[in-house]
């Protein structure tokens, strides 16, 4: 592992108004509420809510910024990826402080919190390098014509984040979006509204211009509804559930046709088969679905296992969720933080009372972790049926589903037995195997003997209701452009 | 030795993140900028070019370039491809292996910039024979590259000559790749002696004459300045230097008048003095040459309206000079001068215009200054060059490819394009048992 800065275990607020034209403002209705830690429940601090009229005036300031002949719009493309390439190196500069923000609002461990504003400086500096690289084509129409393509920006970005990687959602949808040349209004999750604005300072620190990035929190039937029925907003790109999706999905459509991507939850199939090196499937299969608490859209949370080494596997998972200590997410010997907040935590108890309840094993865990926070114990269900609720709902905790097979054509199938399709995993040593499963499994993403490492080179999506559209990856890009066909008449085309 | 064993299987450079190869590319523009003064001021030294234009346009574009392929280092993509029967198939783009770059003395930061960006980018070893003119800079360049963390054998610098240094890559049975910047007749001898060796894969960036096209419509004043600028810059040592002015015969006699008056009023000097725009030539052999076809061109009877001479008994200056009433079949018209010599010529109709503008064993660039929108598209799509600027010259970005048509060369330099001559593509085909879409 590599050498960190420790923890700040109490980092100093320093933002918490509305970030808009780049100032930060108290909200119109003048209205706060409170963020929690979910470490010991506590209050943290309050924050400016937002509501309509300050979505309004955030389009207001991004219109602004995007009007013809702007510097924005004057910019070029190299210069873009310039100034996202400094936001990189200043997350990088300050990963020991927002990185311990990240853990005080969202409860995540301080080593994973750290890992993750490297990934996400990283991830900037990817898409640095493409805002020069994103153009159109001409191409050889009939008749005497010239004909291009300009890829242009889609215009005003509406992004609604999540709360279970508040600083990596802000840089997935910032970089692609300023890439290509947008504007963007955030509007983060109400649990964890800090680090978006302190991000929005260090893209104002960058030289990024005013109206080009805005922040306004608050929460989703509020400021939320607001960006999705707002008629100048051009494109949202949203995470979260599937539930809001779909209703976020109607309003674009209800509204001005807004280019939407989605990226939902999940209820992802892990399989591993009985030549697979069980240990090394074992260890991938635990992190897979207990990593972030189990906050996590691609969260392999079926473990579908070989019913030859089935009884081993368990042992050997039962093993590994005991070892998986409980703490202060500061400390560097902590793996498993609090959950977010007392509704998820509600929600993860109920659906493990339901497993009790409807016959699944209780091999470790299965209770929440008592004290202040919101913690709950890893969990493994050993004999879980594919009728069982936790075997078709998405339980966003750190609860893992073990399940029998004895066929890959079986497997495959009750792989694909839900409405999700976000991952997927096979364990095995066999090349037709694996092919035979990744072609099979209908996921947008497939790993072979690994779990969910993380790249952001390559584009990450849901297929059916996991999401619509490309996260990451140049595939990404397309979803912040709007392409502009030009013909022009020439006296004589020739080729 | 060095870079094969940089290359080797296995090796730090082999198994780097293609992203992290991005990182170094970056960090070495960082420490350019941070050393930009004194890299400029060694580069005027050695090369003679005035020290305000390195620094604002060779610098300029060499930061960028370096940064622009860091950009590209983690998107050097194969693809997945549905080939027919029960087979999965994609390919891979890997690096091509050792690449012998020989750069030249005209640009030497710029041309190594342009060298070294998409070769690191793709993951390649580069062995690199810089001009026996100009060989401090690129020293420099490779000091700041290994600060920046580039690991040993990757990047090698041999300053040298070109009949043995040079010689000696071209036909090194263990160089993968040849990319060569410099005149045509040496890039003919490297290709042959690439393909008599190992054949390794070659690209060539080589001279030109340049037409540059002046209409009546055109802005007079602007076509003047930029007509001025596309042959003098540089000391007129550009291989895409608008070295065939030609002008539509309405406005001829104007624009000669004023293209020399333009050129009288060229100041020519020490390079580090901030108010010249013209330096020295970069050595006697290139001095000597470019007398030579000044004489020609008084001798073959073409007029000439200014300049001429060589300037002061120091160093290698030479007057900006103007020849007007040239013909097609001069010397003048026909053989790249590489110096401070402009030749107009006079035309009248188009189609006979695009003839004689292509009456020439070169292609590497072309111009077009004019205000019709028609004209401009026909000729640009039209003319057989590598690039064609329409009322502007010279304007380059890391990201638009460059390179000649015909003899002005092989293949192209920058852009995405420029990551192809760098990659080398691998098919691979796996059986599996059903092939499902």
């Amino acid at each position: 592992m590599a050498q960190f800065p420790p923890p700040i275990r109490n980092p100093e607020v320093k933002f918490t108004k509305l970030f808009i034209n780049n100032e930060f403002v108290d909200s119109v209705s003048g209205k706060t509420f409170p963020t929690i830690n979910p470490t010991n429940g506590q209050k943290i601090c309050d924050v400016s809510e937002g509501d309509k009229a300050d979505i309004d005036k955030a389009v207001e300031s991004a219109k602004a910024a995007f009007k013809l002949g702007s510097p924005w719009r004057r910019m070029d493309a190299s210069k873009r990826g310039a100034l996202l390439y400094k936001v990189a190196q200043l997350m990088e500069r300050d990963a020991q402080y927002l990185g311990s923000l990240e853990t005080l609002d969202n409860g995540k461990p301080y080593m994973n919190a750290f890992g993750e504003m490297m990934f996400s400086a990283n991830m900037l500096k990817y898409y640095a390098g493409s805002a020069d690289k994103v153009g159109g084509k001409t191409i050889p129409v009939d008749g005497d014509y010239m004909c291009y393509t300009r890829h242009e920006p889609v215009g005003i970005c509406g992004a609604v984040i999540p709360w279970n990687y508040p600083v990596c959602m802000f840089a997935l949808k910032l970089a692609p979006a300023l890439a290509c040349g947008n504007v963007i209004i955030f509007k983060p999750a109400e649990q964890t509204p800090l680090t978006a604005l302190y991000m929005a300072a260090l893209c104002k620190e960058a030289g990024i211009p005013a109206g080009v990035v805005n922040v306004v929190n608050g929460y989703g039937p509020t400021a939320g509804a607001a960006i999705t029925a707002h008629p100048e907003v051009d494109k949202i790109a949203f995470t979260g559930s599937t539930e809001v999706g779909q209703i976020i999905l109607q309003a674009s459509g209800a509204t001005n046709i807004k280019r939407t991507t989605l990226e939902l939850g999940g209820k992802s199939p892990n399989v591993v088969m009985d030549d697979a090196d069980i240990d090394s499937a074992a260890a991938w299969s635990h992190e897979a679905v207990m990593t972030n608490m189990g906050q996590c859209c691609v969260a392999g949370s079926r473990t579908f296992v070989h019913e030859k080494i089935y009884d081993k596997f368990v042992a050997k998972s039962r093993e590994l969720a005991q070892q998986r200590t409980c703490g202060d997410p500061y400390e560097m010997t902590t793996k498993n933080g609090p959950q977010v907040d007392k509704e998820q935590y509600s929600k993860i108890l109920e659906l493990i009372d339901a497993g009790k309840k409807e016959g699944a094993r209780v091999e470790c865990g299965g209770e929440a972790a008592g004290g202040d926070g919101f913690f709950i114990k890893p969990t493994v269900f050993s004999g879980v049926q594919d009728n069982m609720r936790i075997a078709k709902e998405e339980i966003f905790g750190p609860v893992q589903q073990i399940f029998k097979f004895s066929s890959l054509d079986e497997v495959i199938e009750r792989a694909n037995a839900t409405h999700y399709g976000l991952g997927a995993a096979i364990f095995t040593s066999n090349i037709d195997t694996a092919m035979m499963f990744v072609q099979g499994v209908r996921a947008g993403t497939v790993w072979v003997n690994c779990y969910n490492p993380p790249c952001y080179q390559a584009p990450f999506g849901g297929f059916k209701m996991s999401g619509l559209g490309r996260e990451m990856g140049e595939y990404n890009l397309s979803q912040y452009q709007e392409i502009k066909t030009v013909m022009i008449k020439i006296p004589q085309k020739n080729s | 030795k060095a870079a094969q064993d940089a290359f080797r299987l296995g090796s730090p450079w082999r198994r780097m993140d293609a992203s992290e190869r991005g990182v170094l590319l970056n960090k070495l523009a960082d420490l350019i900028e941070r050393d930009r003064v004194y890299i400029t001021s060694l580069e005027t030294l050695d090369n003679g070019k005035p020290y305000h234009v390195a620094f604002n346009a060779d610098l300029n574009l060499v930061i960028k370039c370096y940064r622009y392929y860091a950009g590209w280092a983690d998107k050097i993509e194969g693809k997945t491809v549905p080939v027919a029967g029960d087979f999965f198939a994609y390919t891979r783009r890997e690096p091509v292996g050792v690449c012998g770059q020989i750069i030249p003395w005209n640009f030497p930061l710029l041309m190594q910039a342009w060298k070294l960006g998409p070769a690191l980018a793709c993951g390649n070893v580069v062995v690199m024979k810089v001009a026996e003119q100009t060989p401090l800079t690129a020293l420099y360049i490779a000091h700041l590259a290994r600060e920046a963390g580039f690991p040993p054998g990757v990047i090698n610098i041999i300053p040298g000559y070109g009949p043995t240094a040079g010689g000696a890559i071209a036909s090194h049975m263990d160089v993968d790749k040849l990319a060569f910047t410099g005149s045509t007749e040496v890039g003919q001898i490297v290709a042959q002696a690439a393909a008599q060796s190992n054949l390794k894969r070659v690209t060539l960036e080589l001279g030109g004459k340049s037409p540059n096209i002046v209409l009546a419509d055109a802005d007079m004043e602007q076509a003047v300045e930029t007509s001025h600028f596309a042959l003098y810059f540089n000391q007129g040592q550009c291989c895409c230097a608008g070295s065939r002015t030609f002008v539509e015969e309405k406005i001829y006699d104007e624009f000669v008048e004023r293209s020399a008056e333009r050129a009288k009023k060229r100041t020519v000097g020490n390079p580090f003095d901030l108010t010249n725009e013209q330096g020295p030539q970069v050595d006697q052999e290139q001095t000597d040459k470019i007398m030579s076809y000044i004489k020609s061109g008084k001798e073959q009877g073409a007029k000439l309206v200014a300049g001429g001479n060589k300037m002061g008994d120091k160093g290698y200056f030479i007057e900006p000079t103007v020849f007007a009433d040239v013909k097609d079949e001069m010397k003048i018209a026909q053989e790249e001068i590489f110096g401070p010599v402009q030749t107009i010529l006079k035309f009248k109709d188009m189609d006979e215009l695009i003839e004689r503008c292509h009456k020439t064993i070169y292609g590497l660039a072309a111009a077009v200054q004019t205000k019709d929108l028609e004209k401009a598209l026909h000729l640009s799509n039209t003319l057989r060059a590598g690039t064609v600027w329409v009322n502007c010259f010279d304007v380059f970005d890391a990201s638009m490819p460059f390179g000649g048509y015909k003899m002005s060369g092989n293949g192209r330099e920058l852009g995405e394009y420029g990551l192809e001559a760098y990659s080398e593509v691998k098919s691979v085909v796996i059986k599996i048992p059903q092939k499902n879409s």
